[in-house]
C-alpha cells in the first residue's frame, strides 16, 4: 500500500472538523484550511457587543449526530449542553400560548380533539422521520450500478420504507411530498398548534406553508431527535462549543488546522485536484481536497466549470440556495417578558408563527425579492440556561427570522435599519417593554451571511433541502457519494446528503469515501 | 446579446446569393435549410456531379450554421468543448471536430476556423448557440451567432484551383489543406480556405454579405473556360457520401435531440476515435468517453461496398446467421467508386475487415417490388479520394 499522503479539508465548519477527526483518526495527514480567524464555521459563538455572546448563525442543537459525538468523544473534548430537550412555546399577538413538551400539549388553548391528535401526529411524524434519520450515516445509493453491491444503499433505502407498518408506509408516500399547510389542514383545528407546526416546516427554506416539500422538510427537522439526538439542545457555550470540541477531536487525532487561510482556488494538474492555492499565493498540496464549502463555491468558485463537464457545471449552477432566513440578536438589560409565558419558560424555545396562513402570507414577498412585513421567528433566549454568554443579570436574545431573502430587491444596504425596525416592533407586540431593554441589536442578513461565511447565496443548508435536492440528488445528480467527477476532490458540507443542521453526518460520511479511496 | 429581430416575421429567409442562385436555378427546385431557401439542383443532378468530380462545381453554403468565439478564454472554452486538442489548430488553420454532452454522445460535427490569435469561428450543422451559451458558463469568452454576417460559397473539383487563380488570388496554389488566407477581393477581403464536404480538391470563401453578389459574378466569370457550374444539395449529397463523411441527423442524431439514449452515438461509434484527445484533462464527455474505451463501444460506423448496383437505401444490415445487427444511414451509386456504397452503424463487434455482412435491398421496377440480400464488404476510409485533395500545389488540370 502506498502512502495515502496529505488530505487538505477546505473550512473548519462542523462537517469540515468532522471529516478531518475521521480522516485523522483514519492515520492520514490531515490539514484544515479556514478563512476566519477561528474555528467553527457556521456553528460559532461570536461576542456581538461587550460581554454578550451568540450562536451566530445556528442556534440550537436539533439534529447533531450522536455518532459522532460518541466516536469523537466530544464530551471529553469539551462539549456539554447547558439544557437538553427544550421545550416549544407558540406565541400569539393576543397573548395566547401554547407550550408543547415532545408530543404533548401541555399547556394553551387547543382542542382535546386537537391534543389527542397532536399525540397521534407527532408519534406517527417520528415514526417517518427515522426513515430520513437511518440514511444521515449513509452514503447515498447510486441510481444505476454496475455491481450488486453498489444497489445495497438503495436496497435499504427501500427497505426502511417497507419496514414501516403498511398504512403507515401508504401515509407516509402520500405525505412526504406535500405541502405541510394541507397536511395541517386534515389534521387540527386550532391556528396556532398548526402554525408552529408550520414553522418548523419553513424554517431554514425558500418555502411557505403552501409550498410542496415542506412535509419533506420538517421530517428532516425530526429525522435527528427521531434518531435519538432527543430534540433541540443548548450546548453550553453556544452552537461554538460543538465546533470547539470537534476541532479539539481533530487536533488530537494529529489534524493540523490552520486559521486565517482564505484559499483562492483548488490547485489542478493533470485532471486532479493537486492541493489548494492560498490567497497568499502559498499553494498547499495534497493528494485529496475535501471540501465542506458548499458546493457552488468550492466547484465554480474555488475550482472553476472549466474543470467540470458542461452538463455538470450546469447543474451546479442552477441548484436552487438562496438563503432567505436573517438572525436577529440582542442584548438585554434584563429577560423580557413574553406575554401568556411564564418567566421559568422563557428560556424555552419561544416560536412567533400564530398560524399556518401566517407562514405562507409571510413567504409571498421572498418569492419577489421583499422581505416579509410580517415575518415568522424562532427565538431562542440561552442565558436563562447558560451564564458564560452575558453579564450577570443580563441576557441574549437570539432569533431566525424568515423571510428575508438574500437577492432583497435593492439590497441590504437601504432594508437593514427598516427591517430591523420592523422586527423589534414585531417584537414589543409579543413582549412589551423589550425595547426598552435593548441595550445592542445586530441584523446578520444572508447578504451577510454570504461574505461573512463564504456561503454562496447565504442559505443555511448551503442549498435548498427539498426532495429534488436530498438524498441521491443532493447536491447534484451524479455527485451525491461525495466524490467529485474530478479526481481526488470531494465534497463535504451541508450541501450533500444529509443536508444542513448542523448534524456532522456529511464530514464522516465524506471522510469514509476519501478513506475508501485511497486506500 | 443582439438586439431582438422581427426575423420570426420571415417565414423563408434568402442567402445573400439568391438573386444570382435563383436566376440559376432553371429546374426552380428548392428545400429548406435552416429557413434559407436553397436549391435541390440547378439544370440536372448528374452533370451537376460530374462538374464536381471533372470540372468544378459551386454550392452555396450561406445557411451553415457559423459561431464566432473569442475572448481571453476562446481558446480554453473550445478545448473544454470539443474532443481533440484545439492548441494545436494554429492560427491560419482550420480543424474538423465533434462535441459531447456529459455521456459523450455527440451533439454535432463542425469545423473550427482560427482565423487570428483568440479569434475563432465554429460552423456546425445545427444551431448550437444554446449549447454554446450554456459551455460558456465559468469562461471569459464571447459567444456570437454569426451567420447572417457571413456568405460563404464552396467551390469544389479538380479546377477549384485554377478559377482562384483566374479570380486574381495570388499564391492561392500555396495553399494547404486546411489552412486559410485571406485576399484582397472587391475593395474588401475575402477569406480563402481549402475545406470543403466532398472529399476533393476544393475551397471554401467567405465574404461580407454586400458583396456576396459580386464575388459570384466575377467566380463564374472566372470559371467559364474551366467547366465551374453551380451545384445543389443533391449532387452535394453524393460527394459527401463518396468522401465517406457523416452527417448530423442522417448518420448519427444529435444528442441534444434525442429522447431515447440507444439512439445517439460517441464519436468512436462513427469511427471518430482519432478526434478524441484523453491527454487533455478535460472536455465534456471525456468521462464517459474513458469509461466506455474501457468497458467497449456499443456500435460501430462502416463503410459498405454492396454487392450489384442497386443503392442500399434504409436497408436492414444482417450478419452471416440471418441476425439483423443495424442499418445504412446514407447509400448511393458512386460513379467514381462503380460500386453501390453505403455508411451503416452496426452492433459490436460487427464490421471488422472481413465480416460477411448483409444487407437487405426493396427496389422497385414499375411499381413492383423487388427484394434482395446483397453481400457487403467493410472499405476502410474514402470510397473515394484523389490525390489532388492533399497535393500542394495542386495540379492545375
Amino acid at each position: 500500500m502506498t502512502d495515502p499522503g496529505r488530505t487538505v479539508v477546505i473550512g473548519a465548519g462542523h462537517n469540515g472538523l468532522a471529516a478531518a477527526a475521521y480522516l485523522a483518526r483514519a492515520g492520514r495527514e490531515v490539514v484544515v484550511v479556514e478563512a476566519a480567524a477561528h474555528v467553527g464555521g457556521a456553528a460559532v459563538t461570536r461576542e456581538f457587543a461587550p460581554g454578550f455572546r451568540v450562536s451566530a448563525i445556528a442556534h440550537l442543537a436539533h439534529l447533531l449526530d450522536p455518532s459522532i459525538v460518541r466516536e469523537l468523544d466530544l464530551q471529553r473534548h469539551g462539549l456539554a449542553f447547558a439544557r437538553a430537550a427544550l421545550k416549544t412555546v407558540a406565541l400569539d399577538a393576543g397573548g395566547d400560548a401554547l407550550l408543547f413538551d415532545g408530543n404533548r400539549i401541555v399547556a394553551g388553548p387547543a382542542s382535546a380533539a386537537d391534543r389527542a391528535a397532536y399525540t397521534a401526529f407527532t408519534a406517527r411524524m417520528r415514526r417517518f422521520a427515522v426513515v430520513l434519520g437511518r440514511q444521515h450515516g449513509r452514503v447515498p445509493p447510486r441510481l444505476a450500478w454496475q455491481h450488486w453491491t453498489e444497489a445495497l444503499p438503495a436496497a435499504l433505502l427501500g427497505l426502511d420504507i417497507r419496514r414501516l407498518r403498511r398504512e403507515d408506509m401508504r401515509e407516509f408516500l402520500r405525505v412526504v411530498t406535500m405541502a405541510i399547510y394541507d397536511l395541517l389542514e386534515e389534521s387540527f383545528e386550532s391556528p396556532l398548534l398548526k402554525g408552529a407546526i408550520a414553522l418548523d416546516a419553513v424554517l431554514g427554506t425558500k418555502l411557505g406553508a403552501r409550498s410542496g416539500n415542506t412535509v419533506f422538510s420538517y421530517l428532516h427537522r425530526l429525522s435527528g431527535a427521531a434518531s435519538g439526538g432527543g430534540g433541540p439542545a443548548l450546548p453550553r457555550g453556544g452552537m461554538g462549543a460543538v465546533t470547539d470540541a470537534l476541532a479539539a477531536a481533530a487536533r488530537s487525532a494529529g489534524a493540523e488546522i490552520r486559521l486565517g487561510c482564505p484559499i483562492e482556488a483548488i490547485v489542478v494538474s493533470g485532471g486532479r485536484a493537486g492541493g489548494v492555492r492560498l490567497s497568499g499565493g502559498e499553494v498547499v498540496p495534497a493528494d485529496a481536497v475535501v471540501s465542506s464549502a458548499d458546493p457552488k463555491t468550492t466547484l465554480l468558485t474555488l475550482l472553476g466549470a472549466r474543470h467540470l463537464e458542461a452538463e455538470f457545471a450546469q447543474r451546479v449552477h442552477h441548484l436552487r440556495a438562496t438563503g432567505t432566513a436573517a438572525k436577529l440578536h440582542l442584548a438585554l438589560a434584563g429577560l423580557p417578558a413574553f406575554r401568556g409565558v411564564a418567566a421559568t419558560d422563557a428560556g424555552e424555545r419561544l416560536v412567533i408563527s400564530p398560524s399556518a396562513t401566517y407562514a405562507d402570507e409571510a413567504f409571498n414577498p421572498a418569492k419577489y425579492r421583499r422581505y416579509s412585513e410580517h415575518p415568522v421567528l424562532e427565538i431562542s433566549i440561552p442565558t436563562v440556561h447558560d451564564a458564560t454568554l452575558a453579564p450577570a443579570g443580563r441576557h441574549v436574545l437570539s432569533a431566525i427570522v424568515q423571510y428575508a431573502p438574500h437577492d432583497l430587491e435593492g439590497g441590504w444596504d437601504a432594508a437593514r435599519a427598516p427591517f430591523q425596525e420592523l422586527l423589534l416592533d414585531l417584537l414589543e407586540r409579543y413582549a412589551p417593554g423589550i425595547r426598552r431593554q435593548v441595550l445592542a441589536a445586530e441584523l446578520v442578513t444572508p447578504a451577510d451571511i454570504e461574505r461573512d461565511y463564504r456561503i454562496r447565496g447565504g442559505h443555511w443548508h448551503h442549498a435548498e433541502l427539498t426532495i429534488d435536492q436530498a438524498l441521491m440528488l443532493r447536491p447534484v445528480p451524479g455527485a451525491a457519494q461525495y466524490a467529485m467527477p474530478v479526481a481526488g476532490l470531494y465534497l463535504c458540507g451541508a450541501g450533500c446528503h444529509p443536508g444542513g443542521g448542523v448534524i456532522g453526518a456529511a464530514g464522516r460520511n465524506a471522510a469514509r469515501i476519501v478513506a475508501g479511496a485511497e486506500a | 446579446m443582439r438586439a431582438p429581430r422581427e426575423h420570426y416575421r420571415e417565414i423563408v429567409r434568402y442567402t445573400p446569393f439568391h438573386s444570382r442562385t435563383s436566376r440559376a436555378n432553371v429546374l426552380n427546385l428548392w428545400h429548406r435549410w435552416r429557413d434559407h431557401t436553397v436549391a435541390d439542383a440547378y439544370f440536372d443532378v448528374t452533370l451537376e456531379y460530374t462538374a464536381l468530380r471533372n470540372t468544378c462545381a459551386v454550392f452555396d453554403i450561406s445557411p451553415m450554421t457559423k459561431h464566432r468565439i473569442d475572448g481571453p478564454d476562446a481558446l480554453g472554452f473550445l478545448n473544454r468543448l470539443v474532443t481533440r486538442d484545439v492548441a494545436k489548430i494554429r492560427p491560419g488553420r482550420v480543424g474538423y471536430c465533434v462535441w459531447c454532452d456529459d455521456r459523450g454522445h455527440v451533439i454535432d460535427d463542425g469545423t473550427i476556423f482560427h482565423l487570428e490569435e483568440k479569434v475563432f469561428r465554429l460552423c456546425s450543422q445545427e444551431r448550437q448557440l444554446d449549447w454554446l451559451s450554456r459551455s460558456a458558463l465559468g469562461f471569459d469568452v464571447t459567444v456570437r451567432e454569426e451567420t447572417e454576417d457571413v456568405a460563404a460559397l464552396a467551390l469544389q473539383g479538380p479546377t477549384s484551383c485554377a478559377v482562384l487563380k483566374a479570380l486574381g488570388l495570388e499564391g492561392i496554389e500555396a495553399l494547404a489543406p486546411f489552412a486559410m488566407r485571406a485576399f484582397p477581393f472587391a475593395g474588401g477581403e475575402l477569406l480563402v480556405s481549402r475545406t470543403g464536404f466532398t472529399g476533393d480538391l476544393g475551397y471554401e470563401l467567405w465574404i461580407e454579405p454586400a458583396r456576396a453578389e459580386t464575388l459570384w459574378d466575377r467566380l463564374f466569370e472566372a470559371g467559364e473556360l474551366h467547366g465551374i457550374r453551380p451545384m445543389g444539395t443533391h449532387a452535394l449529397e453524393m460527394g459527401r457520401i463518396e468522401a465517406g463523411f457523416i452527417q448530423a441527423g442522417t448518420d448519427f442524431l444529435p444528442a441534444d435531440r434525442a429522447v431515447r439514449t440507444d439512439r445517439t452515438r460517441s464519436p468512436f461509434e462513427l469511427d471518430l476515435g482519432w478526434l478524441v484527445d484523453f491527454a487533455k484533462p478535460n472536455f465534456t464527455g471525456r468521462r464517459a468517453l474513458l469509461e466506455e474505451q474501457r468497458l467497449g463501444s456499443r456500435f460501430r460506423l462502416v463503410r459498405l461496398d454492396v454487392e450489384g448496383n442497386k443503392p442500399a437505401k434504409d436497408a436492414y444490415v444482417y450478419d452471416d446467421r440471418r441476425n439483423v445487427i443495424g442499418a445504412v444511414t446514407s447509400s448511393m451509386w458512386s460513379p467514381m467508386a462503380k460500386a453501390s456504397i453505403a455508411l451503416a452503424s452496426v452492433a459490436m463487434p460487427w464490421g471488422r475487415p472481413g465480416d460477411e455482412l448483409w444487407a437487405e435491398i426493396y427496389y422497385q421496377k414499375e411499381l413492383k417490388w423487388n427484394r434482395l440480400n446483397a453481400r457487403c464488404g467493410v472499405v476502410k476510409g474514402a470510397f473515394y479520394e484523389p490525390a489532388r485533395r492533399r497535393m500542394t500545389p495542386p495540379p492545375d488540370r
